[in-house]
């Protein structure tokens, strides 16, 4: 098996993770109900645990600790997709884009449980359980806020589908590594996962009476190849504002 | 979290001449016998009011007091710290969610009550009115307000309204994880390099008085305290609650090797009491009375959260749905 392939996906995967959980949980005491105040801090923190599974399996590989890992690199070693640096914005900004990029991981996770790479496989399967939840709660208040909402909620859910759309298609950047991982059974692949995501967002979307928007899939590519967007560095700033005090204590 | 908020209704009591007397004695026999009072029994106004006053004040405080603490989640050190610090302030937020519900079942809607919060007619603890200037705050606040709170919260727990004390046990038992996990923290920090020994004694120096304020000035004996003593509504003196406070987290911290910052702070060992210099109840007051150093600024955070919040609110309105009590 291609060891540096089966990194790189790896590194995506526990990246987009710890950086989605870092942004949920900026809605903790500002959620426009205290409700989903606590759904926001719920998916942050189930989020942070996968981060913290995939940054273990690749310490298990050679890699350095978990929170050497987390909070010492800077934007430029990175391999999150842009959808998840953004900041939270509005609550229509922070559900769309939980529903689409939950959507993904979803889907992503279903198919990592068939991995030729056993540990992953395993983790796929655990982490499905938790994340059944995480869509159901997306889909759930999409739903809630478009079809069944008034017509503020729809348009700003449908504006929010506008501008975040486009962007979620930069969790599917392919890096150098993507034939060796299809090639060694890691993953099928990101085409694959784009497919079965827009069909199923198709769905949602639908039934939710909105439309989706045509998109251009590659303008917001970069984040798998290190080139991120202007929010990406002041977050990690902050994240490690403490933790760099000094790396060698414990905290 | 939570403290006692010693700005009690000073007309209490003076409904009671209104009620009708034999409801009013049965009431009060039902109390002495030990029972707890549901929502659809009888209560006096008086009851009903004190109640609200109480339980709504104390759901503002979970709210407003996950900002301090809230704002350290995206600069936690380490998976460990991040993952407990969001799971405690999910957990306070979950309290406010429990406690409106208690109130709710007295007649108040949660709308109404957080209106009154942002308004300022209604208040909430003291203590959240300070800044957590550093990591090492946050320890310290999850330590030793947490552990005044439950000093608090398992007194109150045995009160007379059965809904707010079925809320009260299940949140004392949150809480005294958060006490377990800012214990930690603080250890970890007094133990460790000397910059962040510095770190948490400067952390403790800072919320040293807003502890002291926390259970309130000392309590002045009068016919409203009387009746809500009687009543089970207050279960504690101030005073009582702070010595228990004294008696069981200061030599824990002096164990430590913490100071604390209150030179005439000792205990007596003949009559077993702390006593402690004056922690300037004229600031406690200028603080409860919008003075403080983050009034304003938790109050507009808030603000803005409910006002950015609205659509989404207004969204889940059903026109022909009927407001409902929770079930408590």
């Amino acid at each position: 098996m291609n060891k540096e392939a089966l990194k790189n996906l790896l590194y995506r995967m526990a990246d987009d993770s710890l950086i989605i959980a870092h942004r949920n949980s900026e809605w903790t005491g500002l959620g426009p109900i205290l409700e989903e105040d606590i759904a926001f801090s719920s998916i942050a923190q189930d989020k942070l645990g996968h981060a913290l599974a995939l940054y273990s399996l690749l310490h298990e590989l050679g890699e350095a600790d978990p929170d050497i890992i987390a909070f010492t690199r800077n934007e430029k070693q990175f391999f999150c997709a842009q959808l998840v640096e953004y900041p939270i914005g509005e609550y229509d900004f922070s559900l769309v884009r939980h529903f689409l990029f939950d959507t993904a991981e979803k889907i992503r996770y279903e198919l990592l449980q068939q991995s030729s790479y056993e540990p992953l496989a395993k983790l796929a399967k655990k982490v499905s359980s938790e994340i059944k939840y995480h869509t159901f709660h997306a889909e759930t208040w999409i739903k809630q806020l478009g079809s069944n909402g008034n017509e503020e909620s729809k348009a700003r859910i449908q504006s929010a589908l506008n501008d975040v759309y486009p962007i979620a298609f930069s969790l599917f950047e392919k890096t150098s590594f993507e034939d060796a991982i299809v090639a060694d059974g890691i993953f099928v692949g990101e085409e694959t996962l784009q497919l079965r995501w827009v069909e199923r967002v198709t769905s949602i979307v639908t039934a939710s009476g909105l439309t989706l928007p045509s998109a251009d899939y590659s303008v917001h590519y970069g984040g798998r190849n290190h080139y991120h967007t202007e929010y990406l560095q002041p977050l990690l700033d902050e994240m490690t504002v403490v933790f760099q005090i000094d790396p060698s204590a414990e905290w | 979290m939570y403290g006692n908020i010693s700005i009690v209704d000073q007309a209490i009591g003076k409904k009671n001449a209104q009620e009708d007397p034999e409801k009013l004695a049965a009431f009060q026999a039902k109390i002495d016998r030990g029972e707890k009072i549901e929502p659809h029994d009888w209560m006096p106004a008086d009851y009903r009011r004190q109640l609200i006053r109480m339980i709504e004040q104390h759901a503002h405080s979970e709210i407003i007091g996950a900002l301090p603490e809230g704002t350290w989640i995206t600069r936690a050190p380490g998976f460990k710290r991040k993952m407990a610090l969001m799971a405690k302030v999910q957990d306070e937020v979950g309290h406010a969610q429990l406690l409106y519900n208690a109130a709710e079942t007295l007649g108040k809607p949660r709308e109404e009550m957080i209106n009154d919060l942002l308004t300022g007619k209604s208040k909430y603890s003291n203590v959240f009115n300070y800044p957590a200037k550093t990591w090492a705050d946050t320890a310290v606040i999850a330590w030793l307000i947490d552990a005044a709170a439950i000093i608090n919260q398992v007194t109150n727990s045995k009160g007379s309204y059965a809904p707010y004390c079925r809320a009260l046990e299940r949140i004392c038992q949150e809480e005294s994880f958060h006490l377990k996990y800012g214990y930690d923290n603080v250890v970890t920090l007094a133990t460790g390099t000397p910059t962040q020994r510095a770190m948490v004694q400067e952390a403790l120096n800072r919320w040293w008085r807003p502890i002291m304020h926390f259970f309130g000035p000392p309590d002045i004996a009068s016919v409203h305290s009387e009746i809500l003593t009687r009543w089970k509504v207050k279960m504690a003196s101030n005073d009582d609650m702070r010595q228990q406070f004294f008696n069981q987290y200061v030599p824990k911290i002096w164990e430590l090797g913490l100071t604390v910052p209150d030179p005439e702070l000792r205990k007596d060992e003949v009559t077993g009491k702390w006593s402690y210099g004056d922690p300037d109840w004229d600031e406690f007051k200028r603080v409860i009375n919008g003075d403080g150093p983050c009034n304003k600024e938790r109050l507009a955070v808030r603000r803005m959260a409910e006002i950015n919040g609205e659509w989404v609110r207004n969204a889940l309105k059903k026109p022909t749905a009927k407001y409902t009590v929770p079930l408590s």
